[in-house]
């Protein structure tokens, strides 16, 4: 019995340090400087980079990041519960006007930008699209290629769930903030897109320009015209960092306040030459 | 003294064991229920019978069960009825004609089938089957809900066999003694004789497997294509509910709207599912009272 005892106060003695050690940890990292960052998911990836690097080269930093999406993040950047939010799109009016009444100044930093590239199968004989086709095509007002100039067959259409950043970016942008087709077929993954778009003939679907270029020659990228009487300009990092591929978009940070301290240090390395390194090297665009 | 204190204890371990999972039943249903509510008020119940999902929407949200429902149902159908034939074949084979050897070297097998990860079939679905379902049926795309139904039907295919073996291997043998004395040969007796009196079993097998399709999430997610329309058609992309929660509960803005409808979603599924386990309950039931 007393055995017992003794080994239930050795498993107790056991859990609570084992609760106890990681207060002891974060105490520890504040000495050296805490930042958390918080918010969009298409970020995550591109941030626990960042962080992992900036870590390496500075002891005693400690760099958490979160996803949850970027209306998360903002709403915990003006909540005071994360010190830097990554956000896929801007701030919209309704959220600076929040900050405002909070009395918080919110400072925008480009820290990289990222190119969708809209992709087809390799045997589909189209090579470029308007911006107005390819949002008529995922509204469900073209439902064959030969209404985009093609052979007479019907679109499969392929998009993300509608908890992707992506998918908010691209409708907001490509199809007009009009909704999409009810028969797009809503893929859980970019890869599961990929995948796809290679085996299936007329299918069309759009992916990050990092998975794009990575896909190689299982994918066929389009070459998108702004207008319908423009050039049709491919995707790629020189166009999408000159402005001239129009489906692409800013990455930002938010802070409160210009940054100080740790927080200013972290940002100052993503910007830096190494951290844009990091920005190519996971699939996005430099900004520099 | 201290052995009875001893029993007590350890009785009353083991009626708590018990009865968590009634405590546990009840609270979900209780935090399902409390996290759908504000739904009622604002924007109403008549949003859910709608016949459009597009809880993403820079226009108007709808948040319309229908298509949700009838996929979730059109998948489920499909797979039992491909998993009915294989199932109870299986299970007539493996308890009245296969020899001792034989059904030694099935069962393991069976078993293994019924431990893949969902995760992974899932997989398998997408690289290898979804290519073959769109070239055997001249498709254009081989996301549909049949691809969906054929993996669906491979992991309840398992829990058919399983139940419906022990059933078939229930009957009396004095029903097949009577048989065989009347001249009936082998085979009329499995299916005229052994079949029909394990009946009630074997219907319990098929629903439990039901309620095992019903519920799944990963493969129909891989496979099916996810949009949502309301089709009868098994060459068509279906989005069932289970999928529907797993997609977009991860980035849907806490106490939405769009949150709210997903519990919704949530409480048709688990009254759906309720239904199923009650009724093969209730056929398990007669069938071990007849024994």
């Amino acid at each position: 019995m007393k055995q017992r005892i003794k080994l239930l106060a050795a498993v107790l003695g056991t859990l609570a340090m084992l609760v106890a050690f990681p207060v002891f940890q974060s105490f520890e990292a504040q000495a050296g400087g805490y930042v958390t960052v918080k918010g969009s998911d298409t970020m995550v990836h591109l941030v626990s980079s960042w962080a992992e690097a900036f870590m390496n080269h500075n002891e005693g930093m400690e760099v958490s990041v979160t996803g949850g999406g970027s209306g998360t993040g903002i709403a915990a950047l003006l909540n005071g519960t994360t010190d830097v939010c990554a956000a896929s799109r801007q701030m919209k009016e309704k959220e600076y006007k929040l900050a405002e009444s909070k009395g918080l100044d919110v400072m925008e930093h480009v820290v990289a930008r990222d190119g969708i590239a809209v992709v087809v199968n390799p045997r589909n004989p189209i090579e470029t699209l308007s911006v107005e086709q390819i949002g008529k095509i995922y509204t469900g007002a073209y439902t064959n290629w030969n209404q985009v100039g093609g052979p007479d067959k019907p679109i499969l259409v392929l998009s993300r769930e509608s908890s992707s950043g992506t998918y908010v970016f691209f409708q907001e942008h490509v199809l007009k903030k009009r909704d999409y087709t009810t028969r797009a077929r809503l893929m859980p993954a970019t890869s599961t897109i990929i995948h796809s778009v290679s085996t299936d003939q007329w299918a069309i679907g759009y992916v990050g320009l990092g998975y794009g270029v990575e896909a190689g020659d299982k994918v066929k990228m389009l070459g998108v015209k702004k207008d319908e009487n423009e050039h049709p300009v491919y995707p790629s990092e020189k166009t999408v960092s000159s402005g001239a591929y129009s489906i692409a978009r800013p990455l930002h940070f938010y802070t409160k306040g210009a940054p100080t301290g740790a927080i200013k240090s972290f940002i100052d390395f993503c910007m830096s030459k190494e951290g844009q390194k990091i920005v190519i090297e996971t699939g996005y665009v430099a900004v520099q | 003294m201290k052995s009875k204190m001893k029993e007590k204890a350890i009785k009353l371990v083991f009626t708590s064991a018990a009865s968590t999972a009634i405590l546990i039943v009840a609270l979900i249903f209780l935090f399902l229920g409390n996290e759908a509510a504000p739904f009622a008020k604002v924007p109403g119940l008549s949003e859910l019978f709608g016949q459009k999902w597009m809880p993403v929407s820079f226009e108007k949200e709808s948040f319309g069960l229908l298509p949700l429902i009838t996929g979730s149902l059109l998948v489920t159908f499909l797979a039992t009825i491909i998993a009915v034939p294989f199932g109870v074949c299986g299970a007539v084979y493996i308890s009245e004609v296969a020899s001792r050897f034989e059904r030694e070297l099935f069962k393991p097998f069976i078993e293994l089938l019924a431990g893949i990860p969902s995760v992974v079939i899932g997989f398998f679905g997408l690289i290898v089957l979804t290519p073959i379902v769109k070239d055997v049926f001249g498709l254009y795309s081989g996301l549909t809900a049949l691809t969906g139904a054929l993996l669906l039907a491979l992991m309840a295919i398992p829990t058919i066999i399983t139940i419906s073996e022990d059933a078939i291997s229930n009957v009396p043998k004095s029903y097949k003694e009577a048989s065989a004395a009347l001249g009936a040969s082998e085979l009329q007796t499995v299916w005229k004789v052994t079949v029909p009196a394990a009946l009630s079993g074997i219907i319990a097998a098929v629903m439990l497997g039901m309620g095992r399709v019903i519920g799944e999430t990963m493969v129909v997610m891989m496979v099916t294509g996810n949009a949502a329309i309301v089709t009868g058609s098994p060459f068509e992309s279906v989005r069932t509910m289970t999928a529907t929660i797993a997609a977009e509960m991860g980035e849907v803005p806490f106490g939405s709207d769009h949150y709210r409808a997903l519990f919704w979603v949530g409480i048709v599924l688990l009254i759906m599912t309720f239904m199923l386990n009650l009724v093969s309950h209730r056929v398990l039931k007669k069938y071990q009272d007849k024994q």
